[in-house]
């Protein structure tokens, strides 16, 4: 594997996965830190070297209505945005969902205003969680690259149609570089057919999309959604399978494990910490600690019958949540656990920490932390969910 | 794991030297991560990139807090910024100057090594650009890689003359800071 991988940067791997999956239609506006993708895929469409309309705009909110409009037409289309800027699309992207159109961008996830901030948390894309749109977290720059494709295969399926966010962490990802192998043309073509809709706007056959629906049909539409976010639960694992098939890399379909099956101490999370609290769980393994990590790669569709099954031995569960439903005081992935444990005689208490808001950074050294915290489950303290790592001057 | 911390000013390089690093590691059979300190960039302001080197692939995402290596672009930095903090008890600091390792009075136990950067970078290349010829400097001090592959990684992203002149300089730092190794 070695001999195929170069250093490059997260942003260029990604914008390289785009080019193979040959959209027709690029359209997206410059936003840090998401830039670098699309400097590339502009100059990839400047040099020729992908046969693509890449649109410039003059604001994401156009640039995500540009791509309703040509997703609508048949096109196989793709954005990249951050921050404010998917805060701006907010809008149209239940257009899109709501039009069924599989459009795919990469959120280059990035604290919101105000105070203002460019630097990495997850905010952003969890905001944007009951859009309708399919939502995958990426652990490293390989798997943000790997999930274009795979993101193209699932939205186009006939019977899901959704449009789909893969969420890779700012900076952390976009402007590292690493080893990773660049998809190859071949195998993307092998493994991604080419995209045939079979309702298009066609001036032949004029129709309108998401025109009007009022009492007596609007609720059958979103129940739709909700069903095919039904198929995409089971279809997202086929891909990653067949994904695997195909290029010999798997990262796990709706969720994956790190030392699990018997650890009694569990750390859920999403993207790139993913990472890091693997080389803390080895610290902690070496210690006799029994701990592992389940990684949730899909938050929407959300597996919660996947993960009810691979936290079923555990005696604490921890989540980790780069964002905050505030006047909650907990973060997405924690109320998301809670709630599906709920209505099930499966008791262990979930344990929310919040951290790395606006790119504070995440060293082993918290994590450890953070694990003795919830271990004081074991006393009968309970903490319910909390802001972690806060400076006392500040605070 | 060994970990490098990079100090320089913007529109220096530093960025370029820890891609530049993480790339000829890589080539030399380590597995690498190269990664600014995500600030917001202006020309002359105090930057920082860090790298990581290993011989099995890289998860941790953390900044780099304990460097075995801290590479010093321009010594004016040591009076505006920490350049030994967390540095190992055993690492090495290396430095851009005309100046001697007894000069400088850094609160570490780090080994200081010096170097005129500047001078190589101006006798091989003609400016004073000094990440190529410091990241040389590095490979001779740390022996952690061949200078070959600094200079493949140096002459493939600078093609032409530059990138021979650039090779020039980094066999020029590899070979006085070898010696001190």
């Amino acid at each position: 594997m070695r001999n195929r991988m170069v250093v490059v940067e997260g942003s260029f791997a990604v914008a390289h996965a785009v080019k193979v999956s040959r959209p027709h239609v690029i359209s997206a506006y410059p936003i840090t830190p998401q830039t670098h993708i699309v400097e590339d895929l502009a100059q990839f469409a400047a040099d020729g070297e992908m046969n693509c309309e890449y649109m410039n705009v003059e604001s994401e909110f156009s640039a995500i209505s540009a791509l309703i409009g040509a997703s609508a037409a048949g096109a196989r289309t793709y954005s990249s945005t951050t921050s404010q800027g998917l805060a701006l699309m907010h809008e149209a992207l239940f257009n899109a969902s709501g039009m069924r159109l599989p459009i795919i961008m990469t959120v280059v996830n990035r604290a919101l205003s105000a105070p203002i901030n460019i630097w990495n948390d997850q905010q952003d894309s969890i905001s944007q969680r009951d859009t309708g749109w399919i939502q995958l977290y990426a652990e490293d720059v390989q798997e943000s690259a790997d999930t274009i494709p795979q993101l193209y295969k699932i939205a186009e399926d006939p019977d899901i149609l959704l449009p789909a966010m893969t969420c890779m962490d700012g900076f952390i990802l976009s402007h590292v570089y690493e080893p990773v192998i660049l998809l190859e043309q071949s195998l993307t073509d092998e493994f991604l057919p080419r995209y045939s809709p079979e309702i298009v706007l066609d001036p032949k056959n004029p129709m309108s999309f998401g025109a009007f629906a009022d009492p007596s049909t609007y609720t059958e539409f979103r129940y739709k959604q909700e069903k095919a976010m039904a198929v995409a639960l089971n279809r997202i694992e086929e891909v990653a399978n067949e994904f695997n098939d195909v290029y010999g890399r798997y990262y796990g379909g709706l969720i994956d494990g790190y030392l699990l099956d018997d650890a009694e101490i569990v750390i859920m999370a999403m993207g790139s910490v993913i990472g890091t609290i693997k080389d803390a769980i080895d610290e902690l393994r070496s210690e006799g600690e029994s701990i592992g990590l389940l990684k949730v790669r899909s938050f929407r569709p959300f597996p919660a019958d996947a993960i009810k099954k691979a936290i079923k031995n555990a005696k604490v569960v921890i989540t980790l949540d780069k964002n905050i439903s505030i006047g909650k005081n907990e973060g997405a992935l924690c109320t998301e656990v809670k709630a599906c444990l709920y209505n099930t005689d499966f008791r262990v208490p979930v344990i929310g920490f919040m951290i790395g808001f606006g790119g504070r950074d995440i060293p082993i050294s918290m994590i450890r932390n953070l694990v003795t915290k919830a271990k004081l489950v074991e006393k009968g303290i309970f903490v319910e969910s909390e802001i972690v790592d806060l400076r006392e001057d500040l605070a | 794991m060994k970990e490098i911390r990079i100090h320089g000013r913007g529109g220096q390089g530093s960025v370029t030297a820890a891609e530049l690093l993480a790339v000829a590691a890589f080539d030399d059979g380590k597995y690498s991560q190269a990664f600014p300190a995500f600030g917001v960039e202006r020309r002359g302001a105090p930057v920082m990139a860090f790298v990581r080197l290993d011989n099995k692939p890289i998860r941790l995402r953390s900044q780099i807090y304990e460097p075995d290596y801290v590479i010093v672009q321009d010594a004016t930095l040591v009076d505006v910024v920490d350049v030994g903090r967390g540095a190992k008890p055993d690492g090495i600091i290396l430095i851009n100057t005309e100046k001697k390792p007894e000069d400088f009075k850094l609160e570490t136990t780090a080994a200081i090594k010096t170097l005129d950067a500047t001078k190589l970078a101006m006798d091989f290349i003609g400016k004073p650009i000094v990440n190529t010829t410091l990241i040389g400097a590095f490979a001779g001090v740390s022996g952690l890689i061949r200078p070959e592959s600094i200079k493949n990684a140096v002459i493939e992203r600078f093609p032409g003359k530059v990138g021979e002149r650039n090779a020039q300089a980094i066999q020029a730092a590899y070979d006085l800071m070898e010696e001190q190794r």
